[in-house]
């Protein structure tokens, strides 16, 4: 595969839940193209089919229309290559934070075969991953022992630590405060200059598109359409000064007038 | 806030509180002892048959026991399948619910027919008692794991067998324990129904023969002795709990 043909593509989707066509309308007609490595948000009004566009992605949902193609391949069932995190952190509260970090590589291979005899090189890959999100020293805390940025924290690394070629995050640091939020957003932005993933970000907090994003697309209220498509040129790695200057300011209103318009359109 | 110290021995104040109210009530009201003996009077006969109450309550719960551990087996087998399977659930459902109204008791005369009086109906009364709520409590675990949870494991390729293996078992662990809890005091009621309806030996025939002879304080001995095993094994179960699912009882520790 070329590296210049496009990693993700999404060709006029549209996705019906419910039995027969007869279900709610979640997207219609959507269509974009992602690139390797690009880091893509999708913003939105809510319930306008965002989380649904990830599980077209993913594979965990097949469209009603239209196709789906990752690195070239239509998407016919669940991928092996994704990480995922939620809104919540759904860490597994049996296991350590270090345990809930290596999960995907008891699964996904070639991780999976070889992880009880590597399992001291995983382990030194895993703490490592935590010490550059900030949780050296809470590897054997268990999730209910940390607070709700910590657990997103190990969320992320839980998602990361496969080296996963798509990363796909739905409002991930929507229940967190502020400044816990712009805390994870630096963090997400190291982690992401240093592997390159495909990242596609659902989020409503335009701020967080803007600082994260390659690009930005904004989404219609349901039935989820996309209607515009914004690159953000600003220069990496950003910094939350940056979120105070005026161009960061003027693109987030322009989008933010974007959203008003599709929602008073309704 | 209530004092430690107080909650500690507040179960068995409270225990022996009620004995020495069951005392003066059989004093005051001067009731017979054919009707309600006093608790010196149940010790009493606790003492005089030492032996063979050991005896009868060892039969009991050798019998309960094993009654148990099939109810485990087959119940945490069948609680995996039918919670990790809709179509299973939906299917097996209303017979599992239809057979658990049916009283146990019912059931002894016909297990008495297939294989005899003895201790075999009574494990399999046992059995079939404390089965079904294993069997619910496991399939609602595997049932409720988070949407999300299943879509992580999911996008990462992993099969059904991993997804029950690293997800369903652990989750449904403390809806497990929960259950036998409940389970191994039914599995008691279910063999001493059955030792009293067709046995020769264990408490609930001891209890019988003691009543058909008016040795009323005998047969609130055999109540004591069986209250006194239920007690026990909850406890035993309450320990095997607290160290294998800590963390779903956990206290409010928070790193911060």
């Amino acid at each position: 595969m070329s590296s210049t043909a496009p990693f993700v593509v999404i060709d006029q989707v549209s996705l019906v839940y419910g039995k027969d066509g007869a279900g709610t309308l979640a997207l219609q007609d959507a269509s974009l193209t992602i690139n390797r490595g690009e880091f893509v948000a999708v913003v939105g009004p809510s319930g306008c089919g965002k989380s649904t566009l990830l599980k077209l992605v993913s594979g965990l949902h097949l469209p009603t229309r239209g196709t789906v193609h990752v690195a070239g391949q239509a998407v016919t069932k669940p991928l092996k290559i994704c990480g995922m995190a939620f809104q919540n952190a759904t860490l597994l509260p049996w296991r350590t934070t270090l345990d809930n970090v290596l999960l995907p590589l008891e699964i996904v291979e070639p991780h999976a075969s070889e992880f009880r005899r590597n399992r001291d090189k995983y382990v030194a890959h895993a703490k490592k991953l935590l010490a550059t999100v900030g949780l050296a020293g809470f590897e054997d805390k268990y999730p209910w022992q940390l607070s709700g940025g910590m657990q997103q924290r190990s969320s992320l690394c839980r998602a990361l630590i496969h080296d996963p070629d798509l990363l796909l995050l739905d409002e991930p640091f929507g229940a967190l405060d502020a400044f816990t939020r712009e805390d994870l957003w630096s963090i997400l932005q190291t982690l992401w200059l240093e592997k390159r993933p495909t990242v596609i970000l659902v989020t409503h907090d335009l701020r967080e598109a803007v600082y994260l994003a390659d690009t930005v697309y904004v989404i219609s209220a349901r039935p989820g359409r996309v209607v515009s498509r914004t690159t953000i040129d600003l220069p990496r790695p950003r910094t939350l000064e940056d979120t105070f200057k005026p161009e960061f300011m003027e693109m987030a209103h322009a989008l933010r007038d974007q959203i008003s318009h599709v929602r008073n359109t309704q | 806030m209530t004092k430690p110290w107080l909650i500690r021995t507040l179960p068995w104040t409270v225990t022996l509180g009620s004995l020495v109210l069951w005392q003066l009530v059989c004093v005051v009201f001067s009731i017979p002892t054919f009707i309600l003996p006093t608790p010196i009077e149940v010790i009493g006969s606790l003492a005089q048959y030492y032996e063979p109450i050991t005896t009868h309550s060892l039969q009991t719960l050798v019998t309960t026991l094993v009654g148990f551990g099939l109810a485990v087996a087959f119940g945490l087998v069948l609680g995996l399948v039918v919670g990790s399977s809709r179509v299973v659930y939906d299917a097996l459902y209303p017979l599992m619910v239809a057979f658990n109204s049916i009283p146990k008791v019912a059931i002894v005369p016909v297990l008495v027919i297939w294989f005899g009086i003895g201790t075999v109906p009574a494990i399999l009364t046992a059995f079939l008692i404390s089965f079904f709520p294993i069997v619910v409590n496991v399939a609602t675990g595997l049932a409720t794991i988070e949407p999300e949870l299943r879509d992580v494991m999911r996008s990462l390729g992993a099969r059904k067998s991993q997804i029950l293996w690293k997800i369903g078992i652990p989750r449904a662990m403390p809806y497990f324990f929960a259950s036998l809890k409940v389970a191994i005091t039914l599995a008691f009621v279910g063999s001493i129904v059955s030792e009293t309806v067709a046995a020769n030996a264990g408490i609930g025939y001891l209890m019988i023969s003691a009543s058909s002879r008016f040795d009323v304080p005998l047969v609130f001995a055999g109540l004591v002795v069986i209250a006194v095993l239920g007690v026990v094994m909850y406890e035993l179960f309450v320990l095997i709990e607290r160290r294998v699912t800590f963390w779903a009882t956990r206290g409010h520790e928070l790193v911060t």
